[in-house]
Parts: C-alpha cells; structure tokens; sequence
C-alpha cells in the first residue's frame, strides 16, 4: 500500500505542490461546519481505444482527464464540487461550495496526521498504454480480423476495438486516513456480421481485465475472441424464432450470471435499501432463493475487471455473501449508507470519476458452484430455453422487475439441446426468480471481462459469473405464441 | 444495469447562436475559447498535420437534490474539454484533454499526431467539403443563463416533491426531486477556416416517487427540460405528474401470451424513431449492419408516415446551425409518405456510400415524425383493445436484423379505455413489420428530447407473459 501511496502522491500531489499541510487545510475548512465525514477524491486517468473495420485500424483517440472532488456528508445531506485543476485555490472554493451543505457548529475532530489505510494488491500498477508498441496494437487488431475472416468465407464484416487505462486515485478522508490505487484496464472487443442468403447476423465477443495488452497474446486469447464471435453468428444464421411466453430456462455459466446482477444485485445496495426504494428492502433475515443459491460479491478476484485494491472512497474492498443457502444476509454499503444504517461499509463505494459522488456499486457479483453436471441439468428439461450468452440487462429496483437480452440461445426439447433461436428478452421478477431456481450446476465460471454497469449516469466496470442453472419459469418474449 | 463493452458515445452537439461569444467567455471566467482553438489548429499544424479540427468547450451549473422534504446533495460542476482530430494525408488521429494549458495543448496534438501515425490511410477520411461549411448562423435561442441560487433551487425542488407526496395517500416513498441548471460555451474550427461558438443552456426540474399499497411498490417520475427557464414546467405540475403516474400503476399484473395491438405512449415512442436512425445511419450501412440496406426510395414505414428534421426550431433541444463537423443542417425529409427518401450520414459515410453529407456528424436534429389530429385518449379509442405501453426496459433490439424484444410496463386497454396496469411482459416483432405497422401517430408530441413524436400505435406485436 505505502508504495502505491507514494506512486500516487508523485502523480497527483506533487506536480500541484499540494503537502500534507494543505491536504489538512481544506480538511479544516470542510470540517469547519457541523460535518459527520468528508473527504478529497483525486484523480488521473489516460485512456486510448483503437478501432479497426474494413480491415484496417482507422481511427484512435487518446484522452486524458484529471481532477479533484470534495465532499461534505452532514446526516445525509451531501455537499459536492469538483475542480479539474489540481491546485489549492480551486480546491479551496470546491471545499468552501461543498461545505455549504452543513449547519453551522460543531463537527468531527480534525485528524492529527495522516495515516496510510490498508489496501490488498490484486493486480499490477503498471501503465498498461505502452504494454505493447502502437505498432504491435494496430498488429494485434490485424490478426484478429485475418482470424475471423480465415475461420467461415460467410464472414463479411469484423469490427475490432482495443482500449486501455490507467488510472491513479488517492481519498484523503477526515478520519485521517489517506488511501491510493493504481488501476489498469485492458479490452479487447470483435463484432462480426455473417451472411448467407440474403440473411444477415452478427456475434460479438471480448475479454479483459486490470492487466496488460500482452494477456491477449497469450494462448491466443484474442484470436480465441475473433473464433468466438464467427461462431455466434453463424449460430444466429440458422436461429429461428424464439418462442413467446412462460418457459424453463437453463442459464448457461459465465455471462448469463448478469441475471444475479439485475435481478438481486442492485436491490441489495446500501442507498435504495435505507431509503426504503428496493423490492429487497427490510429483508435481511428473509429467505430469498432456493436452498442451493448463494450468492456473493467479490471485488478481491486477482486482475478482474470489477476488482479494486480499495473503493473510491478508500475502503479495501471484501467478498461479502449477500445471500447465503438462499437466505439474505447483507447488503453492499458505501461509508454514507453504511453509516446511517448502523452497518459497516463492504468496499463497494464506488464513483466513475472526480466529477461524480460515490455510491454503492458492485464489483464481481457470482453464484457459487453447486453440485449438478450440467448435462444433468438440461438432460432434466422436457421443453424449455436453454441461453448461453446475453447482450445487456436492466431492471426496476422498485418494483423489482428485470429484463436480460439473449444473443444466443437454444430450444431445449426431451432433454436434448435441438435448434438455435432468435435472441428475446427475459423478463422475470427480482424477489423471486431465485426462489425457482431448482438445479446449481458444478461448473462455476466469470465472464471474461467486459462488463459495465450504469447507475444514476455513472459508469464502472464490473464482472459477472455463475454456475449453469435452471429457473422453473421465466418469460421469454419472443413471436412465436 | 449491465451491459458488455461500451461503445465511446458519439459527441452530441446542441445548438449555435452567434451572440455573446466573449460574454459568454467572461462568465464562465475563461480566455475567449476561440483562442484555443486557433491555437490548437495551429499547433497541429507546425506538428505536421495536413489538416486538423478541434472542439473546445467549457461548462458550469448547479445541481439539488430534495429528498422526504430535506436537501440530500447540492452539487456544483464546472467542466472544461478540449478534443481535436488531425490528418496526415489520409491517416488520422483523436486526443482529448480537460487541461487547456500550452503543455497540455502541445501533448495532446503530439498524442493525436503519434496515434495517426500508426492508422491506415483511408481515402474517405478528412475534413467536411469546405463549400458545405455553415455560413449563416441564425440566432436559435438556445442560451438563457439562469442562476436561481442555490435557496431558490431548494425551494423549487421541494414544491414539486410536496406537490408529488399530496396528490395521493398512497405516496409513501420518495426518491426525491432535482433542480438542475446547466451553461456552456463550444467552438469548433477547422483548417478550412471555419470556427463557431455555442452557446447553450439547459434547465431541468424531476421528480420520481413511490406509490405503495398491500400488492407491493411502484415508482414513476416526470420531468421538465427546456432551454430558457421560463419554459419550465411548474414545480407542481411536474411533481403532481410524478404522482399520478407511480399511483396508477399500482396493482399490475401480468398478461397472458397474446398478440395484440400497441400504443408506444410518446415519451418512450421515440425510442422507435431512434432505432430506425439506426439504421439508416451511414455507419451501420456501409458496415453492412442495418436491416435498411439499400432501401432508397422504397417504402419503410406505412404510407402516412412522414420523418423530418427541423435542425434551427428556436429554443429546440436538438437544434443547431451546423452539425459536428461544421457542416450546415438543413431541413430535410427523411421520410415520405412512408417512403426512405435520405440516410442519415455525415461526410465519412457519405464518401464510403458515394453520397453528400446530411448534416448529420453527431446525430440529428430535432427529428419529428408526422402526427394525426387524435390525442391520446382518441388514440386509445382507435385501438379499442390493446396495450399502451408507459415504460420499457432492456437492449432486446438488434439493428442487423430488426428483432426486436424488449421488457414492457403499462395498461391494458378495452372499449378504448385504460383497464388495470400491467407489467412483467415483453413485447416483440420485427422494426421492418412494426414500421410498416404504424397505424397512426397521435398529436400529443413529447418536446423534451431531440425526437420528438407523439404516441405512436402499432397494429399489432407480441405480448409474452404467464
């Protein structure tokens, strides 16, 4: 930790000439209203993305955005500003405007010192841009299409993206504590369009993770993408229609583990849970699933993508079982929610930049393994859906309704896996889609690195996994009645 | 909600007027932006780019939220982004930056410039066509600065969640109302020698509640977003709105697996409009990936339909004088009589499809679809038994092909009259069929977005459920 603290201060500090000293001045000016918690976010971030089409890497971008957000947190009033110059008067005026929020009087002690929190090392602080030469990016987006294109002459279109980022945070919070994290992002991303007769489909495919560009040379990790995306959609040129209404769904493992994320994830976070907003509200305690889901959140994963050393407010982060035997056990907290819940904070604190307020976010959210073959599983089914990959998902938190796309998925007739159908939606209800779960398969995987999740305008990286599963009716909505 | 890799969001670009460039400048406390632009186009220049073009712009506003009749967050922004593009011959590359010093400006051209060494040379890249370059720039009225202060803010958000909370008893929870009030300033130049300035502003009041009864929770919100303040909904309207719609869906229940005719009510039927842009976009054409391939002047949409933009309407949302890359917007029809007439393109596109550029580097522009004289109510008179649809969730769209299966909310509809509301139901066909399905659009046109339409009925879809 005290090592990535140093990186961080060198980076974000130091060129600004901002010391300890100052970092307590603007704690004193934050702290000089009747304030619980307040905190300095700073941070760096370089991103570059590299496209290709036609066959050619036609464009790249590179950006770099920096900055600094104060917040004052009274009860739970929330006082924000930020500045994209790191420099002590801009500070001082985002401290003196987030302060506001606060009566005046009397407020926590200010810290005498600061002291390095503690921070797990789940993956490498190296800048992962010059991992591999622009020459070499553009090569390796080169032999993905060739991939693609050598795998089926039907193949008429590859699109490929490469993107990276580095990114420097450090939260100096009014308990004194300083924390900082050094985070890298790599992604690989193919779409390919197939035809035949006249008939168009697409496949998509991709990984990453908080490593370097060279983990798509690896055991050919990225033309393993390129295969993969030819193959759905030469799968989708023979789907038919999908049918319409309510069915037992198998869950393939991996990426369909998006379901867990709609449907229980986001109902279980700290903020619509004290407000009293979420279907899950008030029911720690409460059998929610079936006796063989369990379900966890888990940003301590080595080089996933939903990982973090700390939240963004400073917290290492933790593998929290949220349901356990198919009872809910606990909830993801933020510092602010936490608090006014008498609960203790999960590392789930999250923020997509300076420029935005942390709220409690998932990092890695999976279904442990059960005990079934997954040949069993489908092997069980006399007519139903089996669903292997998904597009996007999104749910109500309110009233507890959810949705994920298919993008590949195939009927399942006695017991048997027999034709491709066209991608549908499936809608179900949060609170109680685990409760007819009735098989958890042996087979536990995580997606392999390219989700992101959306909450109130903000982004960040997140991952998914799961077991293969079946659900004793879900409703498909495809045409066919 | 979770998605897989996302997609860099294309640069929206909203609204011109030719006023106030340095007043502009001086309240938002910056050196006149077009300075740096020059500098940058400049700079690119003794860097070695044959041709460059760059985007300045700088922000500010305020943000409070009330929540249960307490503040919860008072936020204030401040924004600056500075991005450019830069040629060398036919190669290009993009940087960006939020730091407009003279180091900064240098490193990030020297960025551009490094990554546009390593792109191929493609014969269609480059600047828009120097005679498609805006010359007038008609004042659109897209610029009301407005500072309510931070009590008035408060004062304001709060009105509309009381007014929320009392129009029902069964309004139990809130997830509060937001004042927000938003300025900003934008040029873009180009080597051509075009520059411009943006000013725009942009006020909004929300609000979203929860209704509660024994069958459980449901939460609505509504809102208002207009350029100039004094356009603003009222707080109560706004927050009795807000109310109305979470109470009445209060005790939905699923429907049976059924096909039956649709009403897309307008504030989400312009997602409709926007698949369709989709898919008539240049990118998704010359990719191959839209199932409107090749479909110039061959019907899309029943006969009735007509689609236009109508880029400089004063004070609209999605209005503009010129387009991202300097190109003028015009008005234009992109539909008739349910016939495509124009793709949507922008001068990249419009070179790979050997076509001129629409105007549209960005997007579109105030697009509208044609409407009928029906209001909604007559809207469901005409359908007579059938599904409005209030909300819809999901990405079950897919543009390659038109299939279309999405996770839907409303009521059910009989004798042309709202029954019970529904929800836990998806609803699903093929764009291609539902365009052409398009039975009529009614006159109740949504103006709080850059589509505006008004409830749209559909013949007929697929309702899955129990």
């Amino acid at each position: 930790m005290s090592e990535i603290l140093q990186k961080a201060r060198a980076s974000l500090l130091e060129p600004a000439g901002i010391g300890d000293s100052d970092l307590e001045r603007l704690m004193g000016q934050l702290l000089s209203r009747r304030v619980d918690y307040a905190d300095l976010y700073f941070q760096y971030r370089r991103h570059e993305s590299w496209s290709l089409e036609e066959g050619r890497v036609k464009t790249g971008s590179h950006n770099i955005e920096q900055g600094v957000g104060v917040r004052a947190v009274s009860q739970e009033k929330t006082g924000f500003a930020y500045s994209d110059e790191i420099g002590l008067p801009a500070l001082l005026d985002a401290a003196h405007a987030a302060r506001a929020i606060a009566q005046q009087g009397h407020s926590v002690t200010l810290p005498t010192g600061w002291n390095a929190g503690r921070g797990l090392e789940l993956y490498s602080a190296t800048d992962p841009l010059p991992s591999l030469t622009d020459e070499q990016k553009v090569q390796l987006l080169e032999q993905v299409e060739a991939e693609a294109r050598r795998s089926d002459p039907r193949v008429k279109q590859v699109m490929a993206g490469l993107a990276a980022v580095h990114e420097v945070v450090m939260v100096a919070r009014s308990d004194g504590m300083l924390a900082a994290d050094v985070r890298p992002l790599v992604r690989l991303s193919v779409t390919v369009i197939a035809e035949e007769n006249g008939r168009r489909e697409q496949g998509v495919a991709g990984g990453g993770g908080r490593f370097g560009y060279p983990y798509f040379l690896e055991k050919e990790t990225a033309l393993g993408y390129a295969r993969e995306a030819v193959r759905q959609a030469l799968v989708n040129l023979e789907a038919v229609d999908a049918p319409a209404g309510t069915l037992q769904v198998v869950l393939g493992p991996g990426w369909p583990g998006i379901l867990l994320h709609e449907a229980i994830g986001h109902g279980l976070e700290g903020d619509f849970n004290r407000k009293g907003t979420s279907a899950f509200s008030g029911r720690i305690g409460e059998r929610v699933a079936t006796e063989q889901c369990t379900v966890v959140d888990d940003g301590t994963l080595a080089q996933r993508r939903g990982s973090l050393n700390v939240d963004d407010e400073g917290t290492p982060t933790q593998k929290t079982v949220l349901i356990e035997n198919g009872v809910l056990v606990q909830y993801m907290q933020d510092t602010l929610n936490a608090r006014l819940m008498g609960m203790a904070p999960t590392g789930n604190g999250r923020r997509e930049s300076y420029a935005h307020v942390p709220m409690p976010r998932m990092t890695n959210t999976y279904m442990i393994a059960g005990s079934y073959d997954p040949q069993e599983i489908i092997a069980s089914v006399q007519r139903g859906l089996y669903a292997v990959n998904f597009g996007g998902g999104q749910v109500d938190i309110t009233s507890g309704k959810f949705v994920f796309s298919a993008s590949e998925a195939y009927l399942i007739e006695n017991g048997k896996v027999t034709r491709p159908v066209k991608g549908a939606t499936l809608v179900g209800n949060g609170p109680d889609v685990l409760t007819r779960v009735s098989m958890v398969g042996n087979d536990l995987r995580l997606d392999t690195g390219v989700g992101t999740c959306g909450k109130e305008g903000q982004s960040v990286p997140v991952g998914v996994g799961q077991p293969t599963m079946r659900i004793d009716g879900l409703t498909v909505g495809g045409t066919q009645g | 909600m979770v998605s897989p890799s996302v997609v860099p969001k294309a640069e929206g670009r909203h609204g011109m007027s030719k006023r106030s460039d340095l007043l502009v400048d001086a309240k938002l406390g910056q050196a006149p932006l077009t300075a740096v632009v020059e500098k940058i186009l400049a700079q690119a220049r003794r860097q070695g780019a044959s041709a460059a073009e760059a985007a300045v712009s700088v922000g500010q506003g305020l943000s409070v939220t009330v929540r249960l009749g307490e503040v919860e967050t008072v936020e204030h922004n401040r924004d600056k982004h500075l991005g450019l593009t830069v040629y060398l011959g036919q190669k290009s590359g993009s940087a960006s930056t939020s730091d407009f010093s003279d180091a900064a400006i240098h490193d990030t051209v020297r960025a551009a410039c490094s990554i546009a060494k390593y792109t191929a040379e493609d014969e269609c890249a480059g600047l828009a066509d120097r005679d498609r370059l805006a010359t007038e720039f008609p004042d659109l009225e897209l610029y009301h600065p407005w500072n309510p202060g931070t009590a008035r803010a408060i004062e304001l958000a709060r009105e509309c969640e009381d007014a929320a909370r009392r129009a029902d008893t069964r309004i139990k929870n809130s997830e509060g109302a937001t004042l927000s009030t938003q300025e900003g300033v934008e040029v873009y130049g180009n080597t051509h020698g075009f520059i411009a300035t943006t000013p725009t502003t942009r006020h909004s009041l929300s609000c979203s509640v929860i209704a509660q009864d024994e069958g459980g929770m449901q939460r609505d919100y509504w809102y208002s977003t207009v350029r100039d303040h004094s356009d603003l909904d009222s707080a109560v309207e706004v927050g009795t709105q807000a109310g109305r719609r979470a109470v009445r869906r209060l005790g939905a229940r699923k429907l049976d697996t059924r096909q039956t005719p649709v009403i897309y009510e307008a504030p989400i039927a312009s997602s409709l409009l926007s698949h369709f842009i989709n898919a008539v976009r240049g990118s998704s054409l010359y990719r191959g990936a839209s199932f409107l391939l090749d479909h110039i002047d061959k019907p899309v949409f029943a006969g009735h339909v007509r689609i236009f933009e109508q880029p400089h309407l004063r004070k609209g949302l999605g209005s503009a004088a010129f387009d991202s890359e300097g190109v003028a917007t015009v008005e234009h029809d992109i539909v008739t009589a349910g016939v495509l007439k124009s793709y949507v393109l922008d001068s990249y596109s419009a070179r790979k499809l050997g076509l001129q550029t629409t105007g549209n580097a960005g997007g579109v522009h105030n697009l509208s679809i044609s409407t009928s004289e029906h209001d909604l109510p007559a809207l469901l008179q005409q359908m007579g038994s059938g599904l409005l649809i209030t909300e819809l969730i999901g990405f079950g769209v897919n543009v390659v092909t038109g299939d279309y299966s999405r996770g839907a909310a409303g009521f059910w509809v009989d004798g042309g009259e709202i029954q019970f509301p529904v929800e836990e139901i998806t609803v699903a066909g093929n764009l291609k069929q539902m365009f052409a399905d398009v039975v009529a659009v009614g006159n109740d046109v949504d103006t709080r977005s850059n589509i505006r339409s008004g409830s749209i009925l559909i013949r007929r879809m697929t309702v899955a459920g129990s």
